[in-house]
C-alpha cells in the first residue's frame, strides 16, 4: 500500500520524470516508517510531539533529504530509523526488517553533525573501528581503510590524529567511517552543518560522486535548501509542533553520475529551490497536497 | 595535545627550584632573628638555632655518618634507604590494592545506575573516618584473621589503611573518567551493536584515562602517606615512618638525624609519582582528546 507516492507538484519540475518507486512491498524499501509518533514525556505531565503521525518512505538507492525549522523532528525521525529511540506507536522498517534487527545487521551507516571520531584513533583507526568491532580481520581491515581514505581524498592524512585535521576533513572522516561497512542505506544529520560554505559544496559534490558508486539509499537531515534540492531525488518539507510532513517534493535533476557543478547554475534549481523555500516559508496548503504528505 | 617543554628544561627548571628551597634555608638560617617569628604568641617562622634549623650540609655529612656510634652500624643514608624501600613496597601494595578495587567499584557504579546511587555517598563518608581510628580496628580484626599457613601479618594491616586511602581518589575518578564520552560517540557504539564490555574497552576506558592518571597520582601519593602514617599507628618495625618518630627523639643532641627520613619520604613521594608518570607516558596516545575535541 505504500509505493504510490504522489508528488506535491506534478509537471512543475521540469526534470522531474516521474520515476516509479519501485517496491509496493515493504521488503523492497530501503526505509518505511509508518505512521509514526514520537511524545516525549516532559516533567509534570507536560509532553512533547516531536513527531506526529509521520509516513515515509526511501526506495532502494534513493536520496531523500528531510528540511524543516528546528525543532520540528528531524533528527528524532532520523534517530527512530537508526533504532537509537523507539517509536511511541507506529512501525519503522528497514529492508524489510524491524528497525531494531536492521541495526543489529548493520545495514545503515550513520554520521551525525559532529564528526565524533574518537581522538585517540587515527584517521585510519577510526575508520577501521566498526569493522574492528565486527570481527573483520587486521588484513582486510587495513584494505577496506585504505580504500576509503581514497575515496575521501585524505590519501596523505591516513596516519592523522583527528584533532591534526580541519573540521571539513574530520567530517569527511566520519563519513568514510559510515561507509565502512558498504551499507545500503545512509543516515546523515547535518553532516556539513559545521563547515563553510565552499568546504560544504566541494562535500556536496563528493557525496553525490560517492553515492553515486555505493548506490545506497541515504537519509539526510538539512537545513539548507539549496543543500537539499542539489542531493535529493525527494525532499521532504516537515513542519513543527507537532512534527509531521507538511509536503514531499520529487526534484530528480538528473541522476547521480550527470549531477555536477553545472547544476548549480541551472535554471531547473533555482526553480526547485524556490519551490522548497515557498513549502517551507509558506502555509501548508489544504487539500491535496496535505493529504498526499501521507 | 599541550605541548609539554622539553624533558631537559623541565629537569633544569625543577633543579631550580630545589637549589631555590635550599638557598632560602640558608638565608633564613642566617639572617632570621635567633628566636624565630613570633606573632601574638604564636611562632610563624623557627627559630634559626642549629638544632632547629641545622645547616644543610649538617644534614648531608650525618647521612654519611654510622647510624649510631656502635662499631658495625650501617651508614645512616643506607638505614634510611633500607626504610624507605620497605614502606615502597608496602605502598606499593596499598596502592595496587586500591587501584583494583577502586576501578572495580567505578565500574560497577558506572554499569548500573543503581550502584551509583547505593555505593557512591559512602565511598564518600568513608574517607571522613580518621585515619588514627582506623588504625587499631584493622590491627585488631587482622590478628583474628588465620587459617591453615596464612596467618595476617602487621605489614598487611599497613597496606591495608593505604589502600583505603587509595581507592578513593580512583573510584571517584575513574567514575567520572567512564561516564565522560559524548553522547554522540556512545550513540555511535550503540549504531554499531556494541555491547557493555566492548563500549567499555573502545570507548569508555579510553576516554577515561584523562581522568585516572590524576587519581592514580593522588592515589599513589595517598599510598605513601597512609603507608607511613599507619607505621606509626600501628607500630610497624622496617618502615620510614617509624624511623622519622625514631630519629625525632634524637633531635637535640644529633639535630642532623631526624631529617634524613624526612628526605627518605620525600624521595619515595617522588619515586610514587615518577611510577605514574610512567604509566601516563605509556598511555599518552589516549589523551590526545585533552585539549583538542
Ligand atoms: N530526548 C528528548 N527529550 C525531550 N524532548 C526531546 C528530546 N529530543 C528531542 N526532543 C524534542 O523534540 C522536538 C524535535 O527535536 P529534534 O531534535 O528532532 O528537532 P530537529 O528538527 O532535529 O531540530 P534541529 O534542526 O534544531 O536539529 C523538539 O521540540 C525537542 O525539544
Ligand atoms: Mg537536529
Amino acid at each position: 500500500m505504500s509505493g504510490l507516492e504522489r508528488d506535491g507538484a506534478p509537471g512543475e519540475v521540469p526534470v522531474a520524470a516521474p520515476v516509479a518507486v519501485p517496491g509496493a512491498v515493504s521488503g523492497n524499501l530501503a526505509v518505511d516508517v509508518r505512521g509514526v509518533s514520537r511524545v516525549f514525556a516532559g516533567r509534570k505531565g507536560a509532553s512533547v510531539t516531536a513527531l506526529a503521525d509521520v509516513s515515509l518512505t526511501v526506495a532502494p538507492g534513493e536520496f531523500v533529504s528531510l528540511i524543516g525549522p528546528s525543532g520540528c523532528g528531524k533528527s528524532t525521525l532520523l534517530r527512530l530509523i537508526a533504532d537509537l529511540d523507539t517509536p511511541t506507536a507506529g512501525e519503522i522498517r528497514v529492508f524489510g526488517k524491524p528497525a531494531r534487527q536492521a541495526r543489529i545487521d548493520q545495514d545503515y551507516g550513520i554520521a551525525f553533525q559532529q564528526a565524533g571520531l574518537l581522538p585517540w584513533r587515527t584517521v585510519s583507526g577510526n575508520i577501521e573501528l566498526p569493522l574492528e568491532l565486527h570481527g573483520v580481520g587486521r588484513t582486510a581491515r587495513r584494505a577496506r581503510a585504505a580504500e576509503l581514505i581514497e575515496l575521501v581524498g585524505l590519501s596523505e592524512f591516513a596516519g592523522h590524529y583527528p584533532d591534526q585535521l580541519s573540521g571539513g576533513m574530520q567530517q569527511r572522516v566520519a563519513i568514510a567511517r559510515s561507509l565502512a561497512e558498504s551499507p545500503s542505506l545512509l543516515l546523515m544529520d547535518e553532516p556539513f552543518g559545521a563547515l563553510d560554505e565552499m568546504t560544504r559544496e566541494r562535500m556536496q559534490n563528493e557525496l553525490v560522486r560517492i553515492c553515486a558508486e555505493t548506490s545506497a539509499a541515504v537519509v539526510f537531515v538539512t537545513h539548507s535548501i539549496p543543500e537539499a534540492v542539489f542531493l535529493s531525488n525527494r525532499v521532504v518539507v516537515l513542519e513543527p509542533r507537532p512534527g509531521r510532513i507538511r509536503d514531499v517534493l520529487r526534484v530528480g535533476l538528473g541522476d547521480t553520475g550527470g549531477r555536477g557543478e553545472t547544476l548549480r547554475e541551472d535554471e531547473a534549481f533555482f526553480h526547485a529551490v524556490s519551490q522548497v523555500r515557498e513549502l517551507l516559508h509558506g502555509e501548508a496548503p489544504a487539500g491535496a497536497r496535505g493529504v498526499e504528505a501521507r | 595535545m599541550r605541548r609539554s617543554p622539553l624533558p631537559a628544561r623541565r629537569f633544569v627548571v625543577g633543579t631550580l627550584g630545589v637549589v631555590l628551597l635550599a638557598v632560602i634555608w640558608e638565608l633564613y638560617k642566617l639572617l632570621g632573628p635567633a628566636e624565630g617569628v613570633v606573632l601574638g604568641g604564636v611562632t610563624v617562622l623557627p627559630r634559626t638555632s642549629d638544632i632547629a634549623m641545622p645547616h644543610l650540609w649538617v644534614m648531608a655529612a650525618r647521612a654519611l655518618e654510622p647510624v649510631t656510634g656502635a662499631g658495625a652500624a650501617v651508614p645512616l643514608w643506607r638505614a634510611v634507604l633500607d626504610a624507605s624501600l620497605f614502606t615502597l613496597g608496602i605502598s606499593a601494595v596499598g596502592w595496587f590494592v586500591g587501584v583494583t578495587v577502586g576501578l572495580a567499584l567505578a565500574l560497577l557504579m558506572q554499569r548500573f545506575r543503581l550502584a551509583e546511587a547505593a555505593v557512591l555517598p559512602w565511598i564518600i563518608l568513608s574517607q571522613t573516618v580518621p585515619l588514627i581510628a582506623l588504625a587499631p580496628l584493622v590491627r585488631r580484626w587482622g590478628s583474628q584473621i588465620q587459617f591453615g599457613a596464612f596467618s595476617w601479618e602487621s605489614w598487611m594491616s599497613v597496606a591495608l589503611i593505604a589502600s583505603y586511602l587509595a581507592f578513593f581518589p580512583v573510584s571517584v575518578g575513574a567514575l567520572r573518567g567512564l561516564s565522560s564520552p559524548d553522547a554522540n560517540h556512545v550513540d555511535l557504539m550503540h549504531c554499531y551493536s556494541a555491547g557493555w564490555w566492548k563500549t567499555l574497552w573502545r570507548l569508555r576506558l579510553p576516554a577515561s584515562v584523562g581522568y585516572l592518571l590524576p587519581a592514580l597520582r593522588l592515589a599513589a601519593a595517598s599510598a605513601v602517606i597512609g603507608s607511613v602514617v599507619a607505621e606509626v599507628s600501628i607500630g610497624l618495625r622496617g618502615g620510614i615512618g617509624r624511623l622519622i618518630v625514631e630519629y625525632a627523639g634524637a633531635a637535640g643532641g644529633d639535630p642532623g638525624k631526624p631529617w634524613a627520613p624526612i628526605f627518605g619520604s620525600v624521595l619515595l613521594g617522588l619515586v610514587a609519582a615518577g611510577f605514574v608518570g610512567l604509566i601516563g607516558l605509556g598511555l599518552r596516545r589516549f589523551r590526545r582528546g585533552e585539549v583538542a575535541a
